[in-house]
């Protein structure tokens, strides 16, 4: 009995410390970033454009490219997302033809973002010849999200129980107000958590922006969506290994920035999930 | 008196299992018409066939003829106007997530009625048809799941009345209730014969008793008989019948 409670006791403790492994890293990163890039901020390094080789000066284009590129972003994978996901489960039927859909949702999910990042060249910029844009930077963006809003919004009405929708058909409705009236109104928390996640995730990503639409300096702002843009993860990269003589705290003010934009879009999902969480009902 | 719904050598396959087999039976209008079978009977297959909400069943297939007013459900009924006709209680309240109010007005908005004078007045008299009024009416904005089990049921009836239905089938509506509910259930179902014909499923023989005209006993897929309700507690035709009302299986 005595070796059962030890047995017990060294295995609390194993579970324990990797639990605190877990947080080490976020706290370390957190608190690196943080002391070491809350003294560039100022709102002038917020709202000027980078100066002197970029030594000085601020990162507000990078800001308002990566705004840009994820509002864009949304404007493509939401409504496609959306759509597709509720064809998928409120629509298709059960056949070979949407399994193979499926398949393709969960491995386009898992291809690496460098390989979305060429293949937006070799679509967006190259074969529909929209340059280095904005517009192709979006498309390859929303490429990469997609399967993230799709799986997210099928888990969310899939979530709707299936006794609503029997209720609403027994009352001669059909399966589009059906989809209107009962699932939509209690699937949409669980669509918006989804998508800001992907959305953050995009908001952070170099690799698919790489050369599809980002510029290693523009002194002015983007105007129309066939310009190109600054973002703040290709900025950051420049900003390290590009441009020599950039002082410490300009490289992690702008790691910050993004880390913050990142981080409030995450809070607002969690902030949306826990409100929907107390409402429901069912 | 007028058939309502006539069925002729009725099968149904419901999820692969021959769950109804060569049955005919007539519902008459404004009847209640209690179906009495142990489980796997068909009695709730019987039911979705009839609003044809099999459809979404799967693995499952109807053959045979079923008449509405004379009209065959599957070929000459537009499938969302036969659903309006004939509507649906199930064994366990289910309220829609949203107010007390807009349950009931759920289908008439659906079919069309936007005038919210013309709402509040179909809500009124469905809830006063289920005898639910009186407890709700000062509270009809609130969350219909606020209700109690016996309010929620009662809700539901409203919520079938408000799409005026020729035909309302229940299927074990008192199943989780109390007593007390299950009463105040059974007097709305009385007071809906005026208007309604009603088709009660029930695993409660006592409640067929109580509320049916006539009743129907089930078994394996097989209507065995249907008679008058005194007929069928006090002197049942056939032997299997009076084994299942005397409790000998079941």
């Amino acid at each position: 009995m005595g070796n059962a409670k030890l047995t017990q006791k060294i295995v609390f403790f194993l579970l324990g410390v990797a639990t605190v492994m877990v947080i080490i890293p976020v706290i370390l990163i957190f608190a690196l970033i943080l002391v070491n890039g809350l003294q560039a901020i100022s709102l002038e390094f917020i709202f000027s454009t980078p100066k002197a080789g970029m030594t000085q000066g601020g990162i507000f284009p990078a800001i308002v490219g990566t705004l840009y590129l994820v509002l864009g972003t949304a404007a493509f994978s939401l409504p496609l997302g959306i759509l597709a996901a509720i064809y998928l489960t409120e629509y298709a039927s059960d056949n070979w033809l949407t399994r193979l859909i499926d398949i393709a949702i969960i491995n386009l999910a898992g291809v690496p973002s460098i390989v979305f990042g060429l293949f937006g060249v070799a679509l967006f910029v190259i074969l529909l010849n929209f340059g280095t844009s904005i517009l192709s930077g979006s498309l390859t963006l929303s490429i990469m999200t997609l399967p993230v809003i799709i799986t997210a919004s099928k888990e969310a009405l899939n979530s709707v129980p299936k006794s609503f929708r029997e209720v609403s058909y027994s009352l001669g409705a059909s399966r589009w107000q059906t989809v209107r009236n009962v699932v939509l109104p209690n699937a949409i928390p669980g669509i918006m958590t989804g998508t800001i996640l992907g959305l953050s995730r995009a908001a952070g990503e170099t690799a698919p922006i790489l050369f599809t639409v980002a510029a290693f300096y523009l002194p002015r702002l983007p105007r129309t969506v066939y310009d190109q843009a600054m973002a703040l993860p290709y900025h950051i990269y420049v900003l390290s290994t590009q441009v020599p003589n950039v002082p410490v705290k300009i490289q992690y003010g702008t790691v910050l920035v993004l880390i913050v934009i990142v981080f409030f879009m995450n809070i607002s999902a969690a902030y949306i999930r826990a409100k929907f969480r107390k409402k429901k009902q069912w | 008196m007028v058939n309502k719904i006539t069925i002729e050598n009725l099968k149904a396959v419901y999820e692969g299992v021959l769950a109804l087999n060569g049955v005919n039976l007539d519902i008459r209008q404004n009847e209640i018409l209690g179906i009495i079978g142990p489980s796997r009977s068909g009695k709730t297959t019987l039911l979705k066939v009839l609003n044809r909400m099999i459809d979404f069943v799967p693995r499952s297939r109807v053959e045979g003829k079923i008449l509405f007013d004379n009209l065959n459900i599957y070929t000459d009924i537009r499938l969302l106007a036969l659903r309006r006709k004939i509507g649906m209680v199930y064994a366990l309240p289910l309220p829609l997530p949203m107010s007390i109010f807009d349950n009931v007005a759920y289908g008439p908005r659906l079919h069309g009625t936007k005038s919210k004078s013309v709402l509040s007045d179909i809500v009124e008299k469905c809830l006063k048809a289920s005898y639910l009024w009186d407890e709700v009416k000062d509270r009809l904005d609130s969350q219909a799941f606020q209700l109690s089990g016996g309010q929620q049921q009662r809700l539901c009836i409203s919520r079938t009345l408000a799409v005026e239905p020729e035909v309302i089938l229940y299927d074990e509506p008192c199943s989780g209730l109390d007593p007390i509910s299950t009463a105040k259930v059974e007097d709305a179902m009385r007071e809906l014969k005026e208007k309604y014909t009603q088709v009660l499923v029930t695993n409660n023989t006592k409640q067929a008793a109580r509320v049916s005209d006539r009743t129907a006993f089930f078994l394996m897929g097989e209507l065995v008989e249907v008679d008058n309700t005194k007929k069928i507690f006090t002197g049942p035709s056939d032997e299997r019948t009076n084994d299942y009302i005397t409790g000998k299986f079941g």
